[in-house]
């Protein structure tokens, strides 16, 4: 809910319609979200069906507030707005914040990393390397 | 077409996951033949919704034989060295953009939603070329020399991308499919401005190698099919 994935919830009774999205086309989360959703909703006595929708197509902007706060607290740093992410991979300004130390004075070590989504920086005062989520949109 | 490109194009990249040149080239790669892949399963999804009956996208990619493989020679050329893999890429992430700018306004909507979805992770993708391209080609004489061979080596099989098939000119007029000459224009005016930056020169060669489009391919297609469907044609129906 709070990344955005989760799109519409209908429900009938006892059976439920969730419809999500998947971040990247490639995430290899997607089957794993669904299959939790599913395992989570049959539980409680429904009648679960996951359903993949691909338009609208994500954005960064639809992780909400508390999502963000999440990521941070996880070690990823939030995902910029379009326009100061494109100067944060290119290095040429320092706006990716540390989640470790909080420090700004930070640089991008590589513009993928670990999974799709994410970035990989490095904080040259703490010395931590950490993941950027990439904006998209 | 388009998924075949994908498909093959993310397959030629998976071959380099832990073998790139450094840890960000590979991670780049890997992570870019991903978005492909995931690209590739909703064209393919959406192919076997229409076809219906017992088709599933696993057919559709693991079943075929060379032939009926739609891509372009450019995707299947081999991981020669770096520089032939960032070619490759260059030259294909360029017009993979451009076409999927067209396709987001197709008049076939499931079409036209992934090309919304997948042309953001293009953008990531033709910055990351087109950044070592540059790198590369302005580098030390010896990366100058690597990048020059091998633009020169690709060009010719750039042709592919442009020749239009009597079904995409059926798929333009019907509004579902993109124009190839606008896209053509814009694809020299970027890949030259690119090259230039780079120091490295624009291959006039007027010779180009056609025909992957109608399932004609370059021996290297055998091979990836060999590898790529190894597992469904040995153990059939198997899965995970």
């Amino acid at each position: 809910m709070d990344m955005g994935v989760v799109r519409d919830i209908e429900v009938n009774g006892k059976e439920v319609l969730v419809k999500i999205t998947p971040t990247y086309s490639g995430c290899p989360a997607m089957d794993m979200i669904a299959a939790d959703i599913k395992i989570a909703l049959d539980k409680e006595g429904y009648q679960t069906k996951v359903e993949l929708i691909l338009s609208p197509a994500w954005t960064t902007d639809w992780i909400t507030e508390n999502g963000r706060q999440k990521l941070e607290e996880y070690g990823i740093a939030a995902p910029l707005t379009e326009s100061a992410d494109k100067l944060a991979l290119t290095g040429e300004s320092k706006l990716v914040k540390c989640t470790n130390c909080g420090s700004n004075n930070t640089t991008m070590v590589s513009q993928f990393g670990s999974t799709a989504c994410k970035a990989l920086f490095k904080c040259i005062d703490c010395l931590e390397p950490f993941d950027y989520f990439k904006c998209l949109k | 077409m388009l998924g075949d490109n994908s498909m093959i194009l993310g397959h030629r990249l998976s071959e380099l996951c832990g073998h790139g040149p450094s840890l960000e080239t590979d991670i780049a790669l890997t992570n870019i033949s991903l978005d492909l892949f995931g690209q590739v399963r909703h064209y393919f999804q959406y192919a076997a919704k229409i076809k219906g009956a017992e088709t599933t996208e696993d057919n559709i990619a693991f079943l075929r034989l060379p032939n009926e493989y739609k891509n372009t020679l450019l995707v299947e050329q081999p991981n020669t060295d770096l520089a032939y893999v960032i070619a490759r890429q260059f030259f294909y992430d360029v017009y993979h953009l451009l076409l999927l700018d067209q396709l987001i306004n197709s008049t076939d909507k499931q079409i036209a939603a992934i090309a919304t979805k997948s042309i953001k992770e293009v953008k990531y993708h033709t910055r990351f070329s087109s950044q070592w391209v540059k790198r590369l080609g302005d580098g030390t004489a010896e990366s100058h020399e690597k990048m020059q061979t091998a633009i020169d080596y690709l060009y010719p099989y750039t042709a592919d991308l442009f020749k239009e098939t009597p079904l995409e000119v059926s798929l333009k007029e019907a509004g579902i499919g993109a124009d190839l000459t606008k896209i053509k224009e814009s694809w020299l005016t970027q890949v030259k401005s690119v090259l230039e930056e780079a120091t490295i020169t624009f291959p006039e060669n007027p010779y180009g190698h056609v025909g992957g489009k109608e399932g004609v391919h370059s021996e290297h297609l055998g091979y990836i099919l060999s590898d790529l469907q190894y597992m469904q044609r040995a153990y059939p129906n198997m899965t995970w």
